[in-house]
């Protein structure tokens, strides 16, 4: 991917909400914890929100980052393994109660599986599918504006 | 005067109006959209707008050439890339699929039933040199499409002899058909849009190997790289030799890593000189956040351009510049350059070390045939004057013709309003018309590498042929003569390409 700020903002926002937002719907139910459903819904969606409002940060991160290679790419590999790093700092903020909304954090193993899956999905969606509806968006950085 | 020839009176006016070339006795058709060129500037520009749903009957394609890719399949071949080799090409740039999705990788790994391209894909460039699509691949797809899109009723055979504005809008594209096809020399296009891609103008020769060849009429051992020269090595099957390279590119790689094959393959004892005019020692750019990696003579670089200027912050910034300012970021990241590939880098090292291979630099001031037949260049380099004996020269630095070698070009500047970038190539918008020819309410545009040096660089490889035709396509749109491709008709459409069915 050869993206530009906006469009790294763009991107992450949009596929966290469609495709995110879509895994997480199928997921949570299948997620080990208990509680009610509604109130897991709650929790994975205000995560999956998190994800998206602590990615603008990330995402200045990687844009800084992205300075120090000549061709101003991002390698396929790097958008994938940067989930890492992200859901570390994530399961730290959930973990000191630091996300508002989610008063206990959930269990390690869901918010595993759970950001997994979604990450998964957006990267593929990123890395090909997203090409199909909108046409302009590899060349124009990532922006879909 | 034959029938239907181009009269001075035509040929001295900037404009024409119907009634002259009907006084010339040239036919005139009628078409809205046509496209000068044929090669794959125009095939992927033809296959937007067909996917936007533009007729065949609203679309003609002036070309002397019978299939699209004919011109880069010819190019790719004796510049050492058969078929089975893999090109100097993204995965997701495809001149069949508009989409880029699914990427080569992804075909060839759906057709082998393999992983690996995927896997490759995916450890690129930082565990894997990039992974890059077979040529024969990529003329299999083009060959495909071009079926689907029905290009070939489009197709129009002949040589484009120039193109003039037309009094009441639009232009006229004059045509010269095969010798007897029809009963006047000159056939006339009558279009609102005229949409060049005519390609590189020609190759030009370095100086002092122009200078010898026309000196000793010798065009055997002195040869561009882009010119058939299969002799060369077919020689040096017979008796060890020695070969200057010249050039520090892509085309001197696959002339390096041909000798080379042909050294290990056949047990041969052909001795390497290599010469660069720009000697790389190592990282170099102006600042920590423009390097480019090189050594050993070479700037590497996995594509000929930067990665981001296909889409990312190159894009964008080149956009946004004009004149000097333009000329001096396309000299930030110009410069002849080649991937860093693994298996031509242990080759080279192998060469190294057995004495066979060596490279310096310098600029070549005169080449003679000694006594013996020796070919001798005289080079000024950093470290001082040397002779350097071969028996063959292969000429890599593919110095291109000025965009004025071009017949139908010339007249554009001369006659059309068309003027220079700061690169001295044809000046192009943003959406890719040619600045200054407009003609009512029709427009002439031009894609390829005509157009380097413009507001978007890459314009010369698949991909930018691609931005060029996604901007035309959308500017047509604009000026209401076709759809803009949004993501319902997107989607459909890719789902039509994907099941081979007909746009």
């Amino acid at each position: 991917m050869v993206p530009i700020l906006l469009g790294r903002i763009q991107t992450r926002i949009f596929l966290l909400a469609i495709v995110g937002s879509a895994v997480t719907a199928l997921l949570t139910p299948v997620l080990p914890g208990d509680g009610a459903l509604a109130d897991r819904y709650r929790t994975t969606f205000i995560v999956l929100a998190a994800v998206a409002v602590l990615g603008i940060g990330w995402e200045l991160l990687y844009h800084l980052l992205m300075q120090f290679r000549w061709e101003k790419d991002w390698p396929s590999l790097f958008g994938l393994l940067s989930g890492v790093p992200e859901a570390i700092v994530l399961w730290l903020l959930l973990d000191a109660e630091l996300v508002p909304g989610i008063a206990a954090a959930p269990p390690l193993a869901a918010f595993v599986v759970h950001f997994a899956v979604v990450w998964v999905a957006v990267w593929l969606a990123a890395n090909g599918p997203m090409r199909v509806p909108f046409l302009r968006w590899r060349f124009r950085g990532g922006r879909l504006t | 005067m034959q029938a239907g020839e181009l009269t001075p009176a035509l040929l001295g006016a900037a404009t024409w109006s119907d009634a002259m070339v009907e006084a010339a006795g040239i036919p005139v058709v009628d078409v809205p959209f046509v496209s000068v060129g044929g090669g794959i500037g125009s095939f992927v520009t033809v296959d937007y707008l067909r996917i936007a749903g533009v007729p065949v009957s609203d679309i003609r394609v002036l070309s002397n050439i019978d299939h699209p890719w004919q011109t880069y399949q010819y190019l790719t071949r004796v510049s050492q890339i058969p078929e089975r080799e893999r090109i100097r090409s993204d995965s997701s740039s495809r001149p069949d699929n508009i989409w880029g999705f699914p990427s080569y990788a992804l075909s060839e790994a759906w057709r082998d039933r393999t992983l690996r391209p995927l896997v490759h894909v995916l450890g690129e460039p930082l565990f894997a040199d990039y992974w890059t699509p077979r040529a024969g691949d990529v003329f299999a797809g083009m060959r495909r499409e071009s079926a689907r899109i029905g290009y070939e009723q489009m197709r129009v055979t002949g040589v484009v002899r120039l193109v003039r504005r037309r009094e009441q809008g639009g232009y006229f594209t004059i045509l010269t058909p095969p010798a007897g096809s029809g009963p006047t020399k000159r056939v006339a296009y009558r279009s609102r849009f005229v949409h060049l891609a005519v390609g590189y103008p020609g190759l030009r020769f370095l100086p002092d190997l122009q200078a010898y060849r026309e000196q000793h009429s010798d065009f055997q051992r002195v040869v561009n790289a882009y010119e058939p020269h299969e002799h060369v090595y077919e020689f040096l099957k017979t008796r060890p030799g020695t070969v200057l390279v010249r050039g520090g590119g892509i085309v001197a790689s696959r002339v390096l890593q041909r000798l080379m094959d042909d050294r290990e393959r056949h047990g041969l004892q052909t001795t390497v000189v290599h010469l660069f005019r720009t000697f790389v020692t190592g990282a170099h750019g102006p600042h920590l956040w423009a390097r480019r990696k090189g050594g050993d003579g070479f700037a590497y670089q996995g594509f000929n351009y930067p990665k981001s200027v296909w889409g990312g912050q190159l894009k964008a910034r080149m956009r946004r510049l004009d004149g000097e300012e333009r000329a001096a970021l396309y000299r930030e990241m110009g410069g002849t350059n080649t991937p860093k590939r693994r298996r031509w880098q242990q080759q080279m090292r192998k060469g190294r070390v057995e004495g066979w291979y060596r490279a310096s630099q310098g600029t070549v001031q005169k080449v003679w045939p000694d006594t013996d037949g020796t070919l001798v260049s005289l080079v000024d380099g950093d470290a001082g004057s040397q002779e350097i004996r071969a028996d063959y020269i292969i000429d890599c630095t593919g110095l291109e013709a000025d965009i004025a070698e071009h017949r139908v070009l010339a007249d554009l500047l001369e006659h059309g309003g068309a003027g220079r970038n700061p690169l001295g190539r044809l000046e192009v918008e943003r959406h890719f018309e040619v600045k200054g020819t407009a003609s009512g309410d029709g427009a002439l545009y031009a894609s390829g590498a005509t157009t380097l040096g413009g507001y978007f660089p890459g314009v010369d490889t698949f991909l930018g042929l691609q931005v060029a035709a996604q901007e035309i396509a959308d500017d047509l749109a604009r000026r209401g003569w076709c759809r803009r491709i949004g993501p319902v008709r997107s989607t459909a459409q890719w789902v039509r390409w994907v099941l081979g069915r007909p746009v």
